[in-house]
């Protein structure tokens, strides 16, 4: 399983000492049990969705990042169920916004068409089943990058009778569980809950975003984006050790897609933006917890963020042949 | 089009002094390269819009270029030459649209992996250009303060925690009269060392009396222009093809007269209306407006004096509805509104410092109708906490 871990979060307010007070569950109960690296450096453009097209395939994607477009280089859905010869239900994404539809299966020549895969975009589901109507508004945010801007939807979509066909949850059900929560992260975690249950993939990838809100220049929401986040992480976690499937036989991947800019450099506006492509925006942290790592090490060294799909098929038995990133052997 | 081939008649859709300033100086355009002219033409189009200080920064600017041989011109601008630029851009008309070039340029650069080849030119530029324009030092101290916390009982944790560091925490402040005490500091201020644009006063609500030399922005006074923008971001997001490029292109392209808010000083209705215009979050939160209009006015006038007074801003919707211009009553959240004000000023101190003569610099941040302060002056020990009763006209006289 993989989360990122909000759409940009600086090291001053997540775990230097200054920050450790947004995060506690990853604090208390994660860290102890991770492998913890300090310096994750994503050398590329620094938009969410080519950065995490980017971390799905260990490539620097240059994809426009507004646009519905799939990651140019095959991504580690495809690796995976082409190598393993796993069936479409084994692996899923679930992701923020609209942008995100082609993530799951890259436009590379070397793999046809179906076998990346299938991505879930909750806020779209409940957008379609709610037509707008009751208090969903909180819920259906659009991306914190361009607030004012949501791309048309391309490729496959996952729509609401897969919903009630596929993951076994009624339109009602799902209505009526959404106006319980106060975020799209939230959704999302309920959404990836019903998936766990369903189909129990083998290969999960999270994009939370709340963070992401800071665009919107307000400190006081980034930090509140922050903990939620915080707390999702953990609740996942909680909900690996409580799923039979899962419990004692996965291993997840908590990173930031990338920082966010210094409040030094003048370029930027601090926090808000992740525009300069200062130091302190591209460098960000990883930790891998779970079945077959050590727990409790930090390591210093920098890796880079195209390094976790070679590190992925590693653990799983793949081959990123395209990918530019070497494997991270301190988790392997 | 190369830079080498312009030609004068491609200014004259330039306002009438940009235009004059640009032909002033085309040779010196001429040798530069393309990956840096028109991040200068933007500036130079604007000039006619520009700040006093600006105007004086920007002309020193040029001369200094005019004045460097070839042999010089090579040296400088040796990073920016090694930057390869797109067919497409090179067609493009940067010199009537420079802004989006740059805009332009900017994604070019991220997607052929020379963003930090570019930023490492552009902060070596700055630094040789630092060192040979002397810059210009205030005529007395510069003089931030922010007021933070309107209408919160309680703050909800330790406040100015990143200012402390840096000054004397005050926390025994009395709290009578503090807003006048500030407001009349300004007012001497501002009669002691008239200039114009010189002393600056920003509120995120509505804004307090004040005299006619002090500079006012405020958020309530924007009202109908942040209305007029949002409509009219709403209609636009609302055609198909509308895209965050073409949208951001338009609203760099609305005039005050577009949305009503010619005042008859050009240079303060258009700084005006590009905190709305292109700046994220001012339209919608009045903490972001406050913190933008502070640094914008620093950047760019260079003031003596800023007070920057944050009010509470909207309780967050959903980004969907908050663009949408709609009469529901707004719900305030006063004490998230605490916590971005307390960044805001630590950002309107870190600004200041940007200055030149920032070691003089003063800076005092107060929690409005409460008893904490932090005061950042030379004549004050930093780190330092004084639990002492003392109202602000008090601390304003340990500042100086």
């Amino acid at each position: 399983m993989v989360i990122t871990f909000g759409g940009g979060a600086r090291d001053q307010e997540t775990f230097a000492p200054e920050g450790q007070e947004n995060i506690p569950h990853l604090m208390r109960e994660l860290i102890p049990q991770s492998a913890f690296f300090t310096q994750v450096v994503n050398r590329g453009i620094l938009g969410h969705y080519v950065a995490t097209a980017s971390l799905a395939t260990g490539v620097y994607e240059t994809i426009n990042n507004f646009a519905a477009l799939p990651p140019e280089s095959p991504t580690v859905f495809e690796y995976f169920r082409k190598a393993l010869k796993r069936p479409a239900s084994d692996a899923w994404v679930v992701a923020p916004s609209n942008g995100f539809n082609r993530i799951g299966e890259s436009s590379h020549r070397s793999f046809a068409p179906g076998w990346g895969a299938q991505v879930i975009l909750p806020k779209y589901l409940l957008g379609a089943a709610t037509s707008g109507r009751g208090d969903y508004g909180h819920l259906l945010r659009d991306s914190y990058e361009t607030p004012l801007y949501a791309p048309e939807l391309g490729g496959n979509t996952f729509e609401l009778e897969q919903m009630e066909t596929i993951l076994k949850l009624s339109v009602d059900d799902f209505r009526a569980h959404a106006l319980t929560l106060s975020s799209p992260d939230e959704l999302s975690v309920y959404i990836v809950r019903q998936l766990m249950r369903q189909f129990a993939p083998s290969l999960l990838w999270v994009t939370l975003h709340d963070i992401d809100i800071a665009h919107a220049g307000a400190y006081s929401l980034y930090i509140e984006g922050i903990r939620r986040t915080d707390r999702l992480c953990a609740e996942l976690w909680k909900a690996v050790q409580s799923e039979p499937e899962y419990a004692g036989k996965t291993t997840l991947f908590i990173l930031p897609d990338f920082g966010r800019d210094s409040d030094e450099d003048a370029g930027g506006n601090g926090f808000q933006h992740h525009r300069t492509g200062d130091v302190i925006s591209r460098t960000t942290w990883m930790m891998a917890l779970g079945s077959g790592i050590r727990g409790g090490v930090v390591y210093d060294r920098p890796v880079d963020s195209i390094d976790l799909v070679p590190t992925l098929g590693s653990l799983m038995g793949f081959t990123a042949s395209l990918s530019r990133g070497k494997p991270i052997t301190e988790v392997l | 089009m190369r830079p080498e081939d312009l030609k004068p008649e491609q200014f004259s859709g330039y306002p009438p002094e940009a235009r004059k300033l640009a032909l002033d100086y085309l040779d010196t355009f001429r040798r530069l390269p393309l990956s840096f002219l028109p991040n200068l033409l933007r500036e130079v189009i604007e000039f006619d819009f520009k700040f006093p200080v600006e105007r004086r920064l920007l002309e020193k600017e040029l001369a200094n270029l005019r004045s460097l041989s070839q042999q010089s011109l090579r040296f400088w601008f040796q990073e920016f030459t090694e930057i390869r630029l797109s067919e497409s851009l090179e067609k493009s008309d940067w010199v009537t649209s420079p802004a989006q070039f740059v805009e332009q340029l900017s994604a070019h650069l991220w997607a052929t992996h020379q963003m930090d080849a570019f930023r490492h030119a552009a902060l070596s530029y700055a630094d040789r250009l630092r060192t040979a324009v002397a810059p210009e030092l205030p005529a007395s101290p510069r003089f931030g303060i922010a007021v933070i916390g309107q209408g919160v009982d309680v703050a909800p944790g330790p406040l100015f925690r990143k200012l402390r560091p840096y000054g004397a925490y005050f926390s025994a402040v009395n709290p009578q009269n503090g807003l006048q005490h500030l407001l009349e500091a300004v007012a001497a201020r501002a009669r002691s060392s008239p200039a114009p644009y010189a002393h600056w006063y920003i509120d995120g609500g509505e804004a307090l009396p004040h005299p006619s030399e002090v500079i006012c922005v405020s958020y309530k006074a924007m009202e109908q222009v942040r209305a007029t923008i949002l409509a009219r971001i709403h209609a636009e997001t609302q055609k198909r093809g509308m895209g965050p490029e073409a949208l951001r292109t338009l609203m760099a392209q609305l005039q005050p007269a577009d949305l009503g808010a010619s005042g008859g000083d050009p240079a303060l209705d258009r700084f005006r209306i590009k905190l709305l215009t292109e700046a994220s979050g001012t339209q919608i939160f009045s903490t972001s407006f406050v913190q933008w209009a502070a640094r914008e006015a620093l950047r760019r006038a260079q003031p003596l004096t800023v007070l920057a007074r944050f009010g509470p801003r909207r309780r967050q919707k959903p980004m969907n509805e908050m663009l949408s211009p709609s009469a529901e009553q707004v719900e305030l959240d006063p004490v998230g509104s605490l916590v971005d004000a307390d960044m805001g000023a630590y950002y309107n101190w870190i600004n200041q410092q940007r200055l030149p003569g920032s070691e003089k610099s003063l800076f005092l941040a107060w929690f409005e109708n409460h008893q904490e302060a932090i005061a950042i002056s030379p004549t004050l020990p930093r780190g330092t906490v004084s639990t002492g009763t003392i109202d602000l006209r008090g601390v304003l006289s340990w500042m100086t």
